[in-house]
This record gives structure tokens, C-alpha cells and sequence, in this order.
């Protein structure tokens, strides 16, 4: 234990610096933030993630937020165990008819304002399981959301930019 | 090399029902159970000789005779046929709906002296997948607990009706997105079993490779995630940091960190690149540097293995009667691993050690996975020296029209054993797929092995055995 405590302290700080905001994300969250809850959240957002029927593969890479190099909580950023809790809901998956309810429930739960981040290509339209009578397909279809994000799965960094580019607009 | 295809044979009912009187005593080892209009299907294997084989049985009226009626581990995916399929199993114990959610579900009674129930779920505290758990407790003690499952089905069997190989084999690798690599290589090995194909030498050498890092990535995640679930944080960044390079080794081979459709069939969408070779030797290098003082920390950290070991424990009786696969399995003294039996190139020709444990316990779990890494490192290692040249993809095409064909594979994932079943019609159209993911089998033996534990010590449980909902949900 010694020996690991001490090599973390020598080799230094192993955090990357943080990607570019992604301009595409703060154009669509342009005209979809409202003004007046700026000031009430200062630089800090708290995420409640929902996974609404994923592969598991967007849960991978949202897991990997929390890792050495990427750190999220570094930012403001921080995922918490309720939705009571949160700023903002992360949400993946081609909304399982299964999940419908719990999602809308956990939305319910939510206190304003509130965003929500529809992450991965099922969260948008369904992906490769649209169309398929088990599933509702894309977020959109159950709440309104902010942001989406790209990718099956969206990288690492690809989720830090569009998080970014969420806290850039609600605290500017 | 083409797959070793399962022989199917189309049985009587006798024959069925003597099926399951031989799971019952144990002379059999359930793998599969699924259904299509008209008939239900079940994959064995026979534990003295290995032998597999798919018995299929005519569903007159829509019924066949239940299996889990004698052998508890056929309950859930029977109840799973009834739900997408609509064929009645005679005699199943548990009718309630599994995968279809509507109306009220009722949870089984606990009955006892100052019982309380704690429901958890679908919606998980951490970032993890949508599921609903039942505790009846007294106390801080687990009594009973009651999973429900089904929050992520998203009707792929359904999907797959009709679909094109392509897209199909997309299908098949978003079916649990931790084992990508492992279902799009068994989707592969079925399909390439159906349609006779021979895949070039170095696709399954490098479909291999793929796999052990999968492994890899896998196992270094949940172990990390098991310390974090005891409070140990250090070591989770430690393993967040391993299975981070992993991913980013592979994104660099292969384009992709979960290297998510790679293995297609007829080879692999991509070869390994020029620097591929040195910067997977980099990575186990860096491993292999690395990993020895970890696991010397989990080994002699008190406060750590005072909640691991003796927690969570799988009896070896439960393994065996489940067919459990993988760490689970392994845990639990059952000594079975796909790579191995029935087995499948390359691993024929490569050398490695199945670990085998008896103790059942979340420590167990963790040391079956500490020697599973080593393995991994060393197969890598094997594979680059032994990678065989030439081409990594041949075209997937029916050869001669031969109307219907099928194939089975079994597959060795990070958590055990994933079997497919195919049948292909004309133009390589899917008539009928089933992809089982080990987790129907190991599910069911979690409920087992939180009971006596207390409520704070089912997370350490259940991420040691860190059963996939998508897969089993389907």
C-alpha cells in the first residue's frame, strides 16, 4: 500500500485537460436554456443518469467520466443518487416500453429547472432498435429534451464537450 | 476454419420430457431454452462426455411440456417464451409474466416475524442498468430476496425476424455493450456455421485478440468497481485507470474503444494497423508493471477483504444444478469455460489455465478474475507471436442454394459462456435468432447467495457477480 501511495505522488496529476466545448452542442442549447436560472446554479450541475433500456454501452463510457484522466467532478459536474438532487438528467437508451413510466416518474421527481441530455444514438431516435414494438424510441417521444449527444457509444470525451457546452450555457 | 455446428434433432414429447428428467438428475447441462411459433428449443450439453445438441419439440396447441416443472433454471426463460412467444409450458411452476410488464406484479410472500421489504430499483442510485430488487429483510439481515428483470427488453429476437446479416450482426453486438467483442463473435461463429464459411486463419486469430482484451477491460472495471462498492477508492482508480488504457489501446487498433462491430462476420471489419503489434505490447507491458502491486493491496488490506471474503457465498451445488458460467461459475468450483469445451480456434492452439476455486464468495470472485488477467496478458502475448498473415475478411455468401441452413456457437465472454442460435433463410435473410447471454443462468443465483448477508453488503454481491440486464433482457 505504501508503495502505491507513493508512486501516485511522484508521478504526478495523471488528469487530461479538458476538450474544446462542442459548438454544435451550444448552438442547440442556445435556444433551449432559459435565462433566468443562470444565476440560481452558479458553476455546478448535478446529474442523475437514467438508463432507459440501453445496451449498457453509454453506462461504460458515462463511468468513465469519473476516472483519473477525465475527472469530471473537477468541473462542477458530479453524479448524484436521486433525482431529487439533480440539475439535469442524463438519460440513454431507445426508451423501453418497460422503462417509459419509470423515466417519466424520475423526470416528476426532478425539481426546476431542469435539463434534459439525451446521450448515444438510441436516446435520439431510437437507434438500431427502432421501430421494434418493445421500444418507444428516442427521448424526445417522453420528455423535451436540451441536448443530444452523438455516438454508439458517445467516447468519453465526446460526453465532456456536450456537458461542458450544458454548464457554459447555464452559467454564463 | 469453419465452426463445429450442434446437431438439431426434432423430438417427441417423451423424448422432451426425458430432457428434463436428465437435467433434473443432473446427468444434463441446461445452455438454452427458447421459443418460435410452433415449437420450443433447448440447447444441452451431457456432463460426462461433453456432447451437445438442440432438441426441438412441436408445440401442438401451442404447449410443450414445461422443463422448469423438474429443473428450477429453465423457470425464468420458459416464463420468457410464454411472454414473447405465446407457447404455454405444461406445468410451469411461476406463470407470471417476466419480460412482458403489465398490470401489477406480484412479488412472492416472505412470512416471518418482523419482516420488512425494501424495494429498490428500476431507477439504480449509481450509473448502472435498470432493474428492480425485492428485499425482505429483518433487520439489517436479507431473508429473501426477489429480482425482477425485464426494464431493458427491447424485443430483439423480434428484430432479428427478417433482418440481413448486416444488420442482424448489428443487432447482435448491442445486446449487452460490455460484451460486444464476445456476442458479435458468436453471431459470426453461428452465422459462419450455417453458411459453411471458412473465415481466413489470421480473422481468427485477431477475433481473439479482441476477445482477451475485452476480457481484460472487463475484469479490471469490475474489479475496481467491487473495491469501490467497500469503500476502497485508491484501488478503484487504480483498475478505472487499467481498463481506461485498455480502451484506448483498442480504440487506437481498432477504431473503436469498445471495439463495437469489429467482429463481423466473415473476419473483422479492420485489421490491425502497423503500430498495433507495439502498442499492445506496450499496453501488457505496462500491465504487467503495474497490476502486482494492486493486487498486493487487495490481498493485504484488512478492512477490504473483511468485507469480501465470506460474503456472498455461491454454494458449488447451485453452480453446477445453473450451469453457471463464467467467474461465477469458477467461484463456485465448476470447472467449465467455452475456450476449452466444446472450444473453438484459436485457443486450441494456445496455452491457458482455466482458474478453478471452491470458496463461492465475492473474494472468490475476485481472485477468479485476478487469474483470468494473468491469462488474458499471457493469450495477447501468444497471439501476436503466433498472428498468421493474410487476409482478415472473406465475402459472406451462400455458396450453393441450399435453401434453409442454421448454426450454433457457444462462446466464451468475460462473464461466461453466450450461445446463438440461427437459422437463414434465402438471401441471407434471418429467418430466426437467439442469442442467450450467461446472466439467465447466474441471475437466479444471486438471489441465493445475498441471503443471511446484510442489505449494505448486497452491492459488493451483486458487483461480483456483475450480472448484464440488457442481455438477459434482450
Amino acid at each position: 500500500m505504501r508503495r502505491l501511495l507513493f508512486k501516485s505522488f511522484v508521478q504526478g496529476l495523471l488528469t487530461e485537460p479538458a476538450p474544446a466545448i462542442d459548438d454544435a452542442a451550444l448552438a442547440e442549447l442556445a435556444a433551449r436554456v432559459n435565462q433566468a436560472s443562470h444565476k440560481r446554479l452558479g458553476r455546478a450541475l448535478s446529474i442523475r443518469e437514467v438508463d432507459a433500456g440501453s445496451c449498457n454501452g453509454c453506462e461504460l463510457e458515462i463511468h468513465a467520466l469519473g476516472n483519473v484522466l477525465y475527472d469530471l467532478e473537477r468541473f462542477g459536474l458530479r453524479f448524484v443518487a436521486s433525482p431529487r438532487h439533480a440539475d439535469v438528467l442524463l438519460v440513454t437508451g431507445p426508451v423501453t416500453v418497460n422503462m417509459r413510466e419509470a423515466l417519466e416518474r424520475t423526470y416528476l421527481a426532478t425539481p426546476d429547472p431542469k435539463w434534459v441530455i439525451a446521450a448515444g444514438d438510441c436516446a435520439r431516435d431510437g437507434g438500431v432498435f427502432a421501430g421494434s414494438h418493445a421500444c418507444v424510441g428516442g427521448v424526445s417521444r417522453v420528455l423535451p429534451v436540451d441536448l443530444h449527444i452523438r455516438g454508439c457509444p458517445p467516447s468519453p470525451v465526446v460526453l465532456l464537450k456536450g456537458l461542458l457546452a450544458l454548464l457554459e450555457s447555464v452559467a454564463a | 476454419m469453419a465452426s463445429l455446428n450442434w446437431p438439431r434433432s426434432i423430438v417427441r414429447r417423451e423424448d422432451w420430457e426425458r430432457a428434463a428428467v436428465r437435467l433434473q438428475a443432473g446427468e444434463l447441462s441446461l445452455f438454452g431454452l427458447w421459443g418460435e411459433p410452433r415449437h420450443a428449443h433447448m440447447a444441452v450439453m451431457e456432463r460426462e462426455t461433453n456432447a451437445c445438441t438442440v432438441l426441438s419439440v412441436a408445440c401442438d396447441g401451442n404447449r410443450f411440456p414445461s422443463v422448469g416443472r423438474l429443473h428450477p433454471p429453465a423457470i425464468r426463460p420458459e416464463r420468457a417464451i410464454r411472454d414473447l412467444v405465446g407457447l404455454e409450458p405444461e406445468g410451469l411452476p411461476d406463470t407470471r409474466a417476466w419480460l412482458r410488464h403489465d398490470g401489477s406484479y406480484q412479488f412472492l410472500p416472505a412470512q416471518g416475524e418482523s419482516l420488512h421489504q425494501i424495494p429498490v430499483g428500476p431507477v439504480h442510485a449509481g450509473i448502472i442498468e435498470p432493474g428492480h430488487f425485492r428485499f425482505t429483510a429483518n433487520g439489517e439481515t436479507i431473508v429473501r430476496l426477489e429480482e425482477r428483470l425485464g426494464y431493458t427488453h427491447k424485443g430483439v429476437d423480434s428484430l432479428m425476424v427478417g433482418a440481413s446479416t448486416e444488420r442482424a450482426a448489428a443487432l447482435a453486438g448491442r445486446i449487452s455493450g460490455d460484451s460486444t467483442v464476445a456476442f458479435s463473435l458468436t453471431f459470426a461463429q453461428a452465422l459462419e456455421a450455417a453458411l459453411e464459411i471458412e473465415i481466413p486463419p489470421r480473422a481468427v486469430w485477431l477475433r481473439a485478440l479482441l476477445a482477451e482484451l475485452e476480457r481484460l477491460a472487463n475484469h479490471f472495471g469490475d474489479i475496481g468497481a467491487i473495491c469501490n462498492d467497500a469503500a476502497f477508492a485508491i484501488l478503484h482508480a487504480q483498475f478505472g485507470l487499467l481498463r481506461e488504457q485498455v480502451l484506448r489501446t483498442a480504440d487506437a487498433c481498432f477504431g473503436h474503444r469498445l471495439m463495437m462491430d469489429r467482429v463481423v462476420p466473415g473476419g473483422l471489419l479492420c485489421d490491425l494497423p502497423g503500430d498495433g503489434e507495439r502498442r499492445l505490447r506496450t499496453l501488457i507491458a505496462q500491465v504487467r508493471k503495474d497490476l502486482p502491486d494492486l493486487i498486493e493491496v487487495y490481498d493485504n488490506t484488512a478492512s477490504l477483504k473483511d468485507r469480501t471474503v465470506g460474503t456472498g457465498i455461491l454454494s458449488p451445488a447451485l453452480a453446477r444444478q445453473f450451469a453457471a458460467g463464467g467467474f461465477i461459475g469458477r467461484a463456485s468450483g465448476r470447472n467449465f469455460d467455452a475456450r476449452r469445451t466444446p472450444g473453438y480456434a484459436p485457443y486450441d492452439r494456445l496455452k491457458f489455465e482455466v482458474p478453478v476455486v471452491q470458496a463461492g464468495d465475492v473474494n472468490a470472485r475476485v481472485w477468479i478474475r485476478i487469474r483470468e488477467i494473468e491469462q488474458s496478458l499471457a493469450l495477447v502475448e501468444q497471439i501476436l507471436t503466433q498472428l498468421p498473415s493474410g487476409s482478415f475478411r472473406t465475402p459472406v455468401a451462400i455458396k450453393v442454394e441450399t435453401g434453409v441452413r442454421e448454426g450454433v456457437a457457444l462462446v466464451e465472454g468475460f462473464r461466461g459462456d453466450i450461445l446463438a442460435w440461427i437459422r437463414v433463410g434465402p438471401e441471407e435473410r434471418i429467418e430466426r435468432a437467439h442469442l442467450r447471454d450467461p446472466s439467465w443462468f447466474q441471475w437466479p443465483l444471486l438471489e441465493a447467495a445475498v441471503e443471511g448477508n446484510i442489505v449494505a453488503d448486497f452491492p459488493l454481491c451483486n458487483k461480483s457477480f456483475n450480472c448484464s440486464y440488457s442481455g438477459h433482457d434482450l
